[in-house]
């Protein structure tokens, strides 16, 4: 089993790190320092944070300021109320000029746990992917993290990060590559691709291990740039597998699911998301949510079945 | 300039303003008249900029929150060199650069996309902010509409800037008292503005927003290591007799025959 940490937290780890290396990094908050982890940047570089208190909107239009100023701000709040309350600022303010901000909201998903569906951004990547001139990364564990926080600062313009608030296994490895827009391939199979972004690509790569010992072989490829798609590599391996599932801690409208369909359609295909169905979250606990929402690589392993059944 | 150039030179941008509109079939002439002598009086008077470079690090800054009185930004900085005067005729049509509401990546001398009310002034503080940080001397102008106010974020912003200590940064609100569905009153009053402004902690005075001479002494009064906040008196429509005063004239254009009418009245 490999060891847990959250994305939040090397989120907050990166920022800091970043900060050391560019004097340009300032890093908004919206009171929630201590919980998206920027406090760790606010605590080594107390003149560079900017807590904006509970103003999202404000928040926004702030760090646009900044930009316009010479400065690279990153942003972070819950991912629910920044790409909620702050959807005008982020599209009107950041997106339209093409200003470079960094949106990097936490607490993604239903794993946000106990304090319910109120909090649980179940739409915030559909909201982000019909914005022009959004870049959206979701990296997939605490390594895979620190690139994508780095390739954000390097980036010019803007991009969202949807960063998760609970543990998870850390699974890939440092010397893994990462481009912006450049999906990872983690398994080889020709019976089924799964393509999992955030979170869920742990759970991916247990089914594909799953299945193995069934002698079924699935592809699996972590999405972690939303947008722009990586349209070779999953066109590649929708193709050549004929069986695609997209999986997602996110609602089935509007997120990876559908950002792959717009690839995908027109070819002659089975396709299935797995995802949040159209539904508010709930309180519980990260692993029972997961579980109650269809979630797990138990699902997905389900899901590739049921799959080459009907076939 | 002295008041009375400088009041002609406001009678000539008015012309601008009004030929623009017209030529467009279509834009905001109301609120582009009354927040024209506040942006001569800053642009001649007030503000440090270089149009022949329009991103010198060191300019003062103007977020026009009420990004619909474009027309009156677009007259002003045409005037002060930033583009010939001559391209303002392509004002909102297709692939022009003076786009209905300001886009800074098609037009020079604009540092922020405006048009979605409330959003200017967190804009505002945010390069006040980056000022400070950066050790640097430039100022932050803020030009608000009245009904603008009614947008929360505004208050945010505001907050904000008392917060942070913002004195480089100076919001100015262009109050003509009417908005779209009527009077700031029959809509939604906005209360005491000097008076909210101050319970948020900024300097606030009231100023008739078409002397010339009064606006320039509000922008130097002493805000006391507070952010400034200048409520103009002013009168939409300002400068066309049969637009002064009337809601109807917000976002309605002159027909040809109005827009002579108008010209007539605005001649010398």
């Amino acid at each position: 089993m490999p060891e847990k940490k959250a994305i939040r937290v090397a989120y907050g780890e990166a920022l800091a790190e970043l900060g050391s290396e560019n004097p340009n990094i300032l890093v908004l908050d919206a009171d929630l320092a201590h919980a998206t982890m920027t406090c760790i940047f606010a605590e080594k570089f107390p003149g560079r944070f900017i807590n904006a208190g509970v103003a999202e909107q404000n928040m926004t239009g702030m760090a646009v300021g900044l930009a316009s100023a010479g400065f690279i701000p990153f942003i972070s709040a819950f991912a629910v109320f920044g790409s909620g309350r702050a959807y005008d600022q982020i599209r009107n303010s950041i997106a339209y000029p093409k200003f470079n901000v960094k949106i990097a909201f936490t607490h993604g998903g239903i794993t946000v746990g106990e304090d319910g569906g109120s909090h649980q951004a179940i739409e915030d990547i559909a909201l982000m992917r019909v914005i022009p001139n959004m870049t959206i990364v979701v990296p997939c564990d605490a390594i895979e993290t620190r690139k994508a926080i780095r390739a954000a600062a390097g980036f010019d313009g803007p991009i969202y990060i949807r960063l998760a608030r609970t543990p998870s296994e850390v699974f890939t490895k440092p010397e893994d590559p990462f481009e912006l827009g450049k999906a990872n391939v983690l398994c080889e199979g020709s019976d089924a691709v799964v393509f999992a972004t955030g979170i869920m690509v742990y759970p991916a790569v247990e089914a594909a291990r799953r299945l193995k010992a069934q002698d079924i072989h699935i592809a699996v490829v972590n999405i972690h740039t939303i947008k722009p798609m990586d349209r070779e590599t999953v066109l590649r391996y929708a193709l050549k597998c004929k069986r695609v599932i997209a999986v997602e801690e996110h609602s089935v409208i509007g997120g990876l699911g559908d950002a792959l369909a717009d690839v995908l359609i027109g070819n002659a295909l089975s396709f299935r998301k797995i995802g949040v169905q159209d539904c508010f979250g709930q309180s519980g606990k990260p692993e029972q949510l997961l579980m109650e929402y269809g979630l797990t690589d138990g699902h997905i392993a389900q899901a590739v079945k049921d799959m080459m059944a009907d076939r | 300039m002295n008041t009375e150039q400088l009041n002609r030179k406001c009678r000539s941008l008015r012309r601008d303003i009004i030929t623009m509109i017209a030529s467009a079939s279509s834009g905001h002439p109301g609120g582009s008249l009354s927040a024209i002598d506040i942006l001569a009086v800053l642009y001649y008077e007030k503000m440090n900029v270089r149009p022949e470079a329009p991103q010198w690090e060191d300019r003062d800054r103007l977020v026009l929150a009420k990004g619909h009185a474009a027309p009156a930004l677009y007259a002003v900085l045409a005037d002060r060199g930033f583009y010939p005067r001559d391209e303002l005729k392509t004002f909102r049509q297709l692939h022009s650069k003076f786009q209905g509401h300001p886009d800074c990546r098609k037009v020079q001398g604009v540092d922020v996309s405006t048009g979605s009310l409330g959003q200017g002034l967190s804009m505002a503080c945010g390069m006040a902010i980056g000022a400070k940080i950066a050790k640097k001397a430039f100022h932050v102008y803020a030009l608000l509409g009245d009904g603008e106010l009614q947008e929360g974020q505004v208050w945010e912003a505001a907050m904000a800037a008392a917060h942070y200590k913002l004195d480089n940064l100076t919001a100015i609100i262009d109050h003509n008292g009417l908005q779209i569905d009527g009077t700031n009153d029959q809509v939604m009053s906005l209360g005491d503005l000097a008076a909210k402004f101050r319970g948020f902690g900024f300097e606030a005075v009231t100023i008739d927003g078409h002397d010339v001479h009064a606006i320039l002494h509000a922008l130097d009064i002493d805000s006391r290591g507070r952010p400034k906040c200048i409520i103009a008196e002013t009168v939409k429509g300002k400068g066309v007799s049969f637009m002064e005063n009337q809601v109807g004239w917000h976002g309605k254009a002159p027909t040809k025959e109005e827009a002579a009418l108008a010209l007539k009245e605005l001649e010398g």
